[in-house]
């Protein structure tokens, strides 16, 4: 019985998810705002529906006490996060709100499914974090101030990336983590915001040569940085989200192009300079030929993935645990192999539906500044998802970047609660300049 | 701290400079300008929305075209232990319809069983630890269901597994049980093809072992004991060897191609051996073969007539013909197979050359490469991907996925095919293979001794077709280390021809 309960889930909540996708590409066009509440309603009442399907047949089969714990605290969380920003933000982005709560939910499910014990850390860092960035809108309102502070943002930024190379702890041939007290932080995750706002108080008015010197020169500190923690997915998100930041805001093509240039020349490069890049691409094009290493883990997602073919074999039915480090950098595998990979193609056009929200809020803001930013954390959250889904299924070599609000890791969820704190900030601001 | 303000102050003189309100800040409510403005915006959307499509596409090519490779990898083990909770592993069948492999259900345990044992022991392979064999290549068809929803359904709630699928092979009992007689105790292999689709009717390996007990034997069969002599690998597919004379095929071939098929030219007189660049080769036992033209020089696999025809050919049109019959180029089977090897380049010195075009050199060549040589020149030059399932069914008898045959191409025209017949046909009248002409069938082929190894042991080979005219199969007969091909090989095609013709 709890077989079949679970057959008929994993369909279930496919058709439910593509609903949802389909809402939020639908509602990026609507702008009759009666029309557009309807969709937000019926998009939530998705969202609770596959949270609750997803949660009563993982207790089915799990029949652990602590998913009916959770699953309360989960649903009034999630209710609190929509009520709050209506109530307190009239101006607030429900549909960014939705892709929000729809994203941790699926990072809820994917944890109670691979390991409950870590859920509770996870919800905790998220809860506080939203409650914390609940005040960043008020802030931002008042804040033409932010601007200002350019310099500290860079010095504060290169200061953590620092302190990360110098103190920080290897996993998996990189230096991210910094030990505070016990539990790992990892600073890279903020020092995206913090970039972000850097390159953006620099070149929110049109750069005069000197300018662009300086900015280049200290993004290019930042990226070094990274590069010489071995973090190169990280690097890789730096670069680009600089690149595409001065292309906005100069509107010169032919940046993005020699520093695409620059790009290749760099990861020639590096190919030849690191062992675990080597390692890493070599994995990449050839993934049996390293099986029996311990660089297997693309092999071990393609093996899951495949084996859940379209459909998935439903909620608790695969192995994803043999995955290796499942629950950070390869929870996109465990999704595909037990909810399938429509499931996940949806979820990848999820993320796009979002990228492509974010920058339709960018092209409404009027201050430039606040479109730099938007841009920037748009162009962020979607290379996160893009490096960590195209490196679990072999689309590009493995980087060790997380799938945005999923997989598990606080200093990654609280970057992206704070970003998106600060995007519905910008969004209250549109009209502002 | 202080110096940060200084450097703010100065950033903020600075922008006074440059900077023209009017033509930064235009007015948000033109639509105009917004547009423009937006452009750059716009183009970046554009090209994450490209590169996402990219992802997409890619993870639909993965699904539709790779993921079955993946799936069925023995290294995916951890699908197997999941599937077999839900279904019961299918049936293998015969071309003649024979169960060559079931799990039978009426104990406590489910037990595979193979009724024929050792007879089809690596082709068929077996189904534990990983599998091996059409057992280890077929899990993810013989474990899944393809019966009507109703019964499905109903199996489903009533909590009982799954009958998987069958799986329905091109090999045939007869002449398995012919060819796995005829082989005996040799340690060796024999391959026979359908000449016409490919087919794989019939695949002996020796040493063998019994599917049955595998498991009870499982930790000696994979020890390093010399006695073991790898008797777990298909010698058939994997095994790798030189080709000895059987490759003569090919140099003849190079003589026809360059020399418009025109054999009336060529004229040879050995005297049992042959000298270039102070580097001598001789004839099997230095036979003086005396005045040979092209089809006697073949049939009589004399050395050092196709020495001499070996220094007069070009080199690129040898290696062009080996790599059109697929040597260094994966054949992608069903079953795990070597690659044929063949290394010979512009730059190789004359000795080894002179070794090449007699099959010994550096040339390595798997048995199922030499039957599908023979069936493709008995095939009018067409090289068929060999195959091993015919198709599958659901216990219930419906047809779900049929095999269709594959051509690599055609790699010699009319005309050398026809005189490839010839020289092939006259190797059993008058040649190495007499003996194949006492019976009551037609055969064609060629032998070969291919030497290995300081002490002059060799392995020996035949390479054929039957019936010579209209050929129906192709074989291939290799036996490990017992002597010329003459002796040991041929008498054993002939065995399984005189069965199978009887």
């Amino acid at each position: 019985m709890v077989r079949l309960l679970t057959d008929i889930s994993k369909y279930l909540i496919l058709i439910l998810f593509v609903l949802y996708t389909a809402y939020s590409f639908v509602g990026l066009k609507i702008t009759d705002e009666q029309r557009s509440a309807r969709t937000i309603t019926k998009q939530r009442i998705l969202l609770f529906a596959v949270h609750l399907i997803a949660y009563l047949v993982l207790y089915l089969n799990l029949k652990d006490i602590s998913i009916l714990v959770f699953y309360p605290f989960e649903v009034m969380y999630l209710l609190a996060y929509m009520k709050f920003y209506k109530l307190f933000y009239p101006g607030s982005n429900a549909r960014l709100i939705n892709h929000f709560c729809m994203f941790v939910a699926i990072g809820f499910i994917c944890i109670m499914r691979l390991n409950p014990d870590k859920l509770f850390k996870q919800f905790a860092v998220i809860f506080v974090t939203s409650v914390a960035a609940f005040f960043i809108p008020a802030i931002m309102k008042k804040g033409r101030f932010l601007r200002k502070f350019t310099w500290l943002y860079a010095i504060t930024g290169l200061g953590l990336l620092s302190a990360v190379l110098v103190l920080g702890h290897t996993t998996y041939g990189a230096k991210i983590n910094l030990d505070i007290s016990g539990s790992t932080f990892s600073p890279t995750e903020i020092v995206k915001l913090l970039f972000v706002f850097f390159v953006a108080g620099f070149l929110y008015e049109y750069p005069t040569l000197k300018q662009l010197l300086a900015v280049s020169v200290v993004s290019a500190a930042f990226v070094l940085l990274l590069v010489l923690s071995r973090d190169l997915g990280g690097a890789l998100i730096f670069f680009v989200t600089y690149l595409v930041m001065l292309y906005v805001a100069t509107k010169k093509s032919r940046y993005i192009f020699m520093g695409g240039g620059g790009f290749c020349l760099a990861s020639f490069i590096a190919y030849h300079l690191f062992s675990h890049v080597r390692t890493r691409v070599n994995t990449w094009m050839t993934p049996f030929s390293l099986i029996r290493s311990d660089t297997s883990q693309i092999s071990q997602s393609l093996f899951a993935i495949s084996t859940g073919g379209l459909f998935g074999i439903g909620l608790c039915q695969g192995i994803p645990n043999t995955i290796p480090v499942v629950i950070s950098d390869l929870v996109f595998a465990a999704i595909c192999e037990e909810l399938g990979l429509l499931f996940g193609l949806c979820l990848i056009l999820l993320y796009l539906s979002c990228f492509l929200q974010i920058s339709d809020t960018a092209k409404q803001l009027a201050d430039p500044f606040y479109r730099l930013i938007a841009i920037g954390f748009g162009v962020e959250f979607i290379l996160q998802a893009l490096l960590n889904i195209g490196g679990s299924v072999k689309f590009i070599p493995l980087t060790g970047i997380t799938l945005p609000l999923i997989s598990y890791g606080g200093s990654s969820a609280m970057e992206i609660v704070l970003m998106f704190a600060m995007l519905q900030g910008l969004f209250i601001l549109k009209d502002r300049r | 701290m202080k110096k940060e303000i200084d450097l703010m102050n100065m950033y903020a003189d600075s922008q006074d400079d440059y900077y023209d309100d009017s033509k930064i800040l235009p007015k948000a409510d033109d639509p105009k300008i917004m547009k423009r403005k937006n452009r750059s915006i716009r183009w970046i959307s554009f090209f994450f929305l490209a590169v996402f499509i990219g992802l997409i596409a890619y993870l639909v090519y993965f699904q539709a075209v790779e993921s079955t490779r993946f799936e069925n990898s023995s290294y995916n083990r951890r699908r197997l232990d999941l599937l077999s909770e839900k279904y019961i592993r299918g049936s293998i069948y015969s071309a003649d319809g024979q169960r060559l492999a079931y799990t039978d259900t009426e104990g406590a345990e489910e037990v595979r069983v193979y009724p024929y044992g050792r007879m089809f022991a690596h082709v068929v392979g077996y189904s534990a630890n990983g599998g091996s064999g059409i057992e280890g290549a077929c899990h993810s068809k013989l474990l899944s269901c393809h019966a009507n929803a109703l019964y499905r359904a109903s199996t489903v709630l009533k909590n009982e597994k799954l009958t998987g699928d069958n799986v329905y092979v091109t090999l045939r009992t007869d002449l398995q049980e012919s060819a796995y007689n005829a082989l005996g105790s040799n340690r060796g292999a024999v391959v026979i093809l359908d000449v016409k689709t490919g087919a794989v009717l019939a695949m002996v390996s020796q040493p063998d072992y019994d599917p049955n007990e595998i498991l009870a034997n499982w930790d000696y069969y994979t020890s390093d004991d010399d006695a073991v002599e790898s008797l777990l690998l298909n010698r058939a597919t994997q095994g790798v060897y030189p080709p000895g004379s059987t490759f003569k095929i090919f140099s003849a071939l190079t003589y026809l191609r360059e020399n418009n098929c025109q054999t009336d030219g060529y004229s040879y007189d050995c005297s049992g051996s042959i000298e270039h660049d102070g580097n001598v080769i001789r004839c099997y036992n230095s036979n003086r073969h005396g005045q040979l033209d092209l089809k006697q020089s073949f049939a009589k696999s004399c050395n050092s007539s196709f020495v001499n025809i070996g220094l007069s050919i070009k080199r690129s049109d040898l290696i062009d013909i080996c790599e059109s019959f697929h040597f260094n180029r994966k054949l992608d089977l069903l079953l795990p197979t070597s690659t044929s090897r063949f290394l010979l380049t512009e730059d190789t010195d004359s000795y080894e050359l002179m070794q090449t075009v007699i099959g010994q050199g550096k040339t390595l060549v798997t048995p199922v490469q030499m039957a599908m040589t023979a069936a493709a020149i008995a095939n009018d030059g067409k090289l068929m991907k060999p195959y091993f399932i015919d198709h599958v069914e659901t216990f219930k008898g419906v047809t779900i996925s049929k095999t269709f045959t594959k051509s690599y191409g055609k790699v010699m025209t009319d005309e050398e095919v026809s005189v490839m017949h010839d020289l092939m046909k006259e190797v059993v009248l008058s040649g190495t293979a007499t003996s194949l002409s006492r019976g009551n069938y037609t055969a064609a082929g060629k032998t070969g001794s291919a030497e290995f190894g300081t002490q002059g042991d060799s392995h020996s080979w035949f390479v054929g077709y039957a019936p010579a005219e209209n050929p129906e199969i192709a074989i291939c007969v290799l036996v490990e280390g017992a002597g010329s091909g003459a002796e040991h090989a041929v008498p054993i095609t002939g065995k399984i021809l005189n069965d199978y013709y009887n």
